[in-house]
């Protein structure tokens, strides 16, 4: 079978590319020239040199990345010895409160984001169009990202935003009624940049993308592609945001990332996937895996759930082995990404306890 | 009998069947087998209905005259009780296939699902008495011209919603008869089911419509709390059933009816009291009627004296009733759908015996613990505990199964100690009482004589004037008419 044999040997030559990232990377983030001074006094400590690993599956040798490192230790721990003459940028996480995750960089959103326009339909994404995003701005890596995303695109972005932390204290209070009532304000200045201004795309979270369709016909207002990122989404609501919001005429596209890792693309939905989306990591740059939770060596079979595992591999940034606050269904490679996907994401835990997640 | 099929119950979206992709499942309480698949709706496609499809179900009731609504009311209650209803696609349910699943995944027994449904299908078909006196018998033609006479008087109604957005709860299927007049009002409804009974408010709106109503007057709407909190949010009218944080969160909202625990009692006055024996009937059919699953359900009897006697006489009538099959004509307990929730309400009765001034007097005639275990469901058995002062913590309790305290009070301060009661029935002659009792706004449906709280009489409104509260009375002055 041929095709199958074509899917093989991609998956083989996706897979080398891989270790040869892997490899230079870690070069990169363990030589005293170049590395960053966490990293080399964490070699220093545990007397192993990174720099002998060959493989994905070496990077057993590390520990899980701690995302409290994040949070703990100020910027300058993390700037490669390489880069130290230049300014960085300090992106936080999302929604979390008290002292944010902050990590240092430079170019990687715009690498990231310049790869993820090469997926974009520009019949639904049209070169030149301006962009309109409904969220969180502020001390993010999204809002650049989105802006870059435009330009590359050849439009300008206008910026609406939604601050996530307010969200979750309210939500935490139980204060919906203020929630609610944070959200109308945000769709009321959404809904005026559209009626005013000529916008084709939109980025936004599912949550605000439901609203503002209660607000105003999204299709009508001149929206032809909708990027969708930031939480969860079950199939119900990319079908639900597809089939009525958008009416099955603008095109929907869902994502999954963060800070920490950049930007995981859907493949296209088809019928048979019953509206789940799945996601592939931008390999070699990121790597995702679904691992037992009790045994996190371990991944799970396909088509089980499992919490997600992400592991950063750029210039800016190693992150090995982070455990997300996910999980996820693991799917197998597809022509268009080669290597495992992530499907039906949901909060860690989903099913035993409530997590908050609100708006965002 | 074989399941291999499991109907999926669809949502209905204003007349359009809609399955969704996240699925809920109706199981039978003791075999745990799904009976049903049912549709759940994210509250996003809610919302988005009531905002773009709410007109136009408003508009298809209201071109109908009343006169047509009641007629199809009648035509669907006999359809209701004895006609076979779709559920879900390619499947039909039989009356006795009703009773059967609504038995299954809830725990009530047959008898009292039946008894459930003829009082649904005496409120369709009975419409034109309660809408008499709910209106104080207006000319209903009044609704079709929006304006009209009454008593000689100019009346003209406004409708204060365009739809009545109703969350159910699971308890008991007759509280649907609730929402039905809203119907032959011409106000269309947006039902919430209960998680554990789908059935009986799927099973109305198919026989509504099967009776000549417009589909696209019916919302039914399984969802989460987004979608709940939508329904209410939305619909220009809503009631909730809930417990006591559920009217706490909703008292302030002039366009929502909270049903929260009815507090029902039974007050025996001085002159009736040396009777007391001649009344035992009453009492025990206001505590242990629909398995005293209900808000009417008395769950207090306040008495001037002989208490300890009246209780240990109540406790000998019902401690020993005890769980029987479902299908059993005697059958005269309900099974929990839910064990952990018996847990709980036996630990509360548990915890508050330990306060000092109670007694369960029911245990000695019970011959075995208040949980138990019959056929592989959890049952509480009935449960009489004598209380030497309201102050203790079981004296004004309600819970889910036959349950009341009983306790002394002079009857001068009866009246006050009360507090919020759904039903009260005083059971007196005495004029001077039952004044005050007719004076006491914190009692809302009053039965004066031994007139048991569960009982209803059509031509009188439950806990608020459903017609009030959908219509305002405005006023009209009209020139050159």
């Amino acid at each position: 079978m041929p095709a199958v044999k074509t899917r093989d040997s991609a998956a083989q030559a996706a897979a080398e590319r891989l270790e040869a990232h892997l490899r230079e990377i870690v070069r990169w983030h363990f030589a005293p020239e170049t590395g960053c001074p966490f990293w080399l006094e964490w070699a220093k400590a545990s007397g192993f040199d990174p720099r002998e690993i060959r493989a994905v599956a070496d990077l057993a040798k590390f520990p899980h990345f701690q995302d409290e490192w994040l949070r703990e230790y100020p910027p300058e721990r993390w700037v490669p010895r390489a880069y130290r003459d230049r300014p960085y940028s300090v992106f936080e996480t999302g929604g979390t409160t008290g002292m944010p995750k902050q990590r240092v960089s430079w170019e990687d959103h715009k690498l990231d984001y310049s790869e993820f326009s090469k997926t974009l339909d520009d019949a639904h994404f049209p070169r030149g169009a301006a962009w309109l995003m409904v969220g969180p701005t502020g001390p993010r890596r999204l809002r650049l990202a989105i802006e870059h995303l435009a330009n590359v695109r050849g439009g300008p972005c206008f910026f609406v935003d939604l601050d996530p932390r307010w969200v979750v204290k309210l939500l935490g209070k139980g204060d919906a009624e203020t929630a609610n009532k944070y959200k109308d304000h945000v769709i009321e200045q959404a809904v005026t940049i559209l009626k005013h201004r000529q916008i084709g795309c939109l980025f936004t979270t599912p949550k605000l993308l439901e609203a503002l369709g209660e607000r105003i016909d999204v299709v009508r207002a001149g929206i032809k592609g909708v990027f969708c990122g930031g939480t969860s989404m079950t199939p119900q609501m990319v079908r639900f945001l597809t089939e009525e919001v958008l009416q099955n005429q603008a095109q929907f596209v869902p994502t999954y990332g963060n800070t920490l890792m950049g930007l995981a693309c859907s493949r296209p939905l088809e019928p048979e996937d019953r509206w789940s989306a799945t996601y592939y990591a931008p390999q070699p740059r990121a790597v995702l895996r679904v691992v037992d939770p009790k045994d996190t060596l371990r991944n799970v079979d396909y088509g089980q759930f499992g919490r997600v595992e992400l592991t950063t591999l750029t210039k800016e940034l190693f992150m090995p082995r982070f455990l997300e606050r996910d999980e996820a269904v693991r799917r197998a490679p597809c022509d268009l990404y080669p290597w495992d996907g992530v499907g039906d994401v949901r909060p860690f835990g989903a099913l035993e306890k409530k997590v908050v997640e609100g708006v965002y | 009998m074989t399941y291999d099929l499991v109907p999926h119950i669809p949502a209905l979206r204003f007349g359009r069947p809609y399955e969704s992709l996240d699925v809920g499942e109706v199981k039978d309480c003791r075999s745990g087998r799904t009976l049903a698949r049912l549709s759940l709706a994210n509250g996003g496609l809610v919302r988005r209905d009531l905002l773009f499809k709410q007109d136009a179900a408003f508009e298809a009731l209201q071109r109908l005259p009343v006169a047509a609504l009641l007629e199809a009311c009648a035509k669907a209650g006999e359809l209701f009780m004895r006609a076979e209803l779709p559920l879900g696609a390619g499947h039909v349910q039989s009356p006795e296939r009703y009773v059967e699943t609504l038995s299954a995944t809830s725990g009530l027994p047959h008898n009292m699902c039946r008894a459930n449904m003829e009082k649904i299908h005496h409120v369709l078909t009975k419409m034109p008495t309660i809408l008499k006196g709910l209106t104080r018998g207006m000319d209903l033609s009044v609704l079709d011209r929006g304006v009209g006479e009454q008593s000689g008087v100019p009346v003209c109604y406004v409708p204060m919603g365009k739809s009545l957005g109703v969350v159910l709860p699971s308890n008991s299927p007759g509280v649907n008869s609730l929402w039905l007049p809203a119907v032959a009002l011409k106000i269309p409804v947006v039902l919430k089911p209960g998680r554990e009974e789908p059935w009986t408010p799927w099973r109305l709106v198919q026989a509504l419509v099967a009776a000549g109503l417009p589909a696209e007057a019916f919302g039914f709407f399984p969802c989460d709390h987004d979608g709940a909190d939508a329904i209410l949010r939305f619909c220009g009218r809503g009631m909730v059933f809930g417990d006591e944080k559920t009217v706490a969160k909703y008292a302030a909202n002039p366009g929502i009816q909270p049903h929260g625990p009815g507090y029902s009692k039974i007050l025996i006055g001085l002159d009736e009291i040396e009777n007391w024996r001649a009344h035992l009937d009453v009492l025990v059919q206001s505590i242990l009627a629909n398995g005293g699953r209900s808000c009417v359900n008395a769950s207090a009897v306040l008495v001037p004296k002989h208490g300890r006697a009246i209780a240990e006489a109540l406790a000998e009538r019902l401690g020993p009733v005890a769980p029987r099959p479902p299908a059993d004509p005697e059958a005269r307990l309900s099974a929990f759908a839910n064990p952990a929730f018996a847990e709980y309400i036996d630990g509360a009765i548990e915890d508050g015996l330990r306060v000092k001034g109670a007694e369960d007097l029911a245990a000695r005639f019970r011959g075995g613990p208040r949980k138990a275990l019959f056929e592989g469901s959890t049952y509480l058995r009935p449960t009489v505990v004598w209380c030497d002062s309201f102050e203790h913590p079981l004296a004004n309790r309600e819970f889910l199964f036959p349950y009341a305290s009983v306790l002394e009070v002079p009857q001068e301060q009866a009246v006050r100690a009360l507090g919020p009661s759904l039903v009260v029935s005083a059971i007196t002659r005495d004029e001077g009482f039952m004044r005050e009792l007719l004076l006491a706004s914190h009692i809302d449906r009053l039965n004066l004589g031994p007139v048991p709280t569960v009982s209803v009489s059509w031509d009188q409104p439950h806990e608020g004037n459903l017609f009030e509260f959908l219509y305002h009375r405005r006023a009209i002055q009209r020139v050159g008419a």
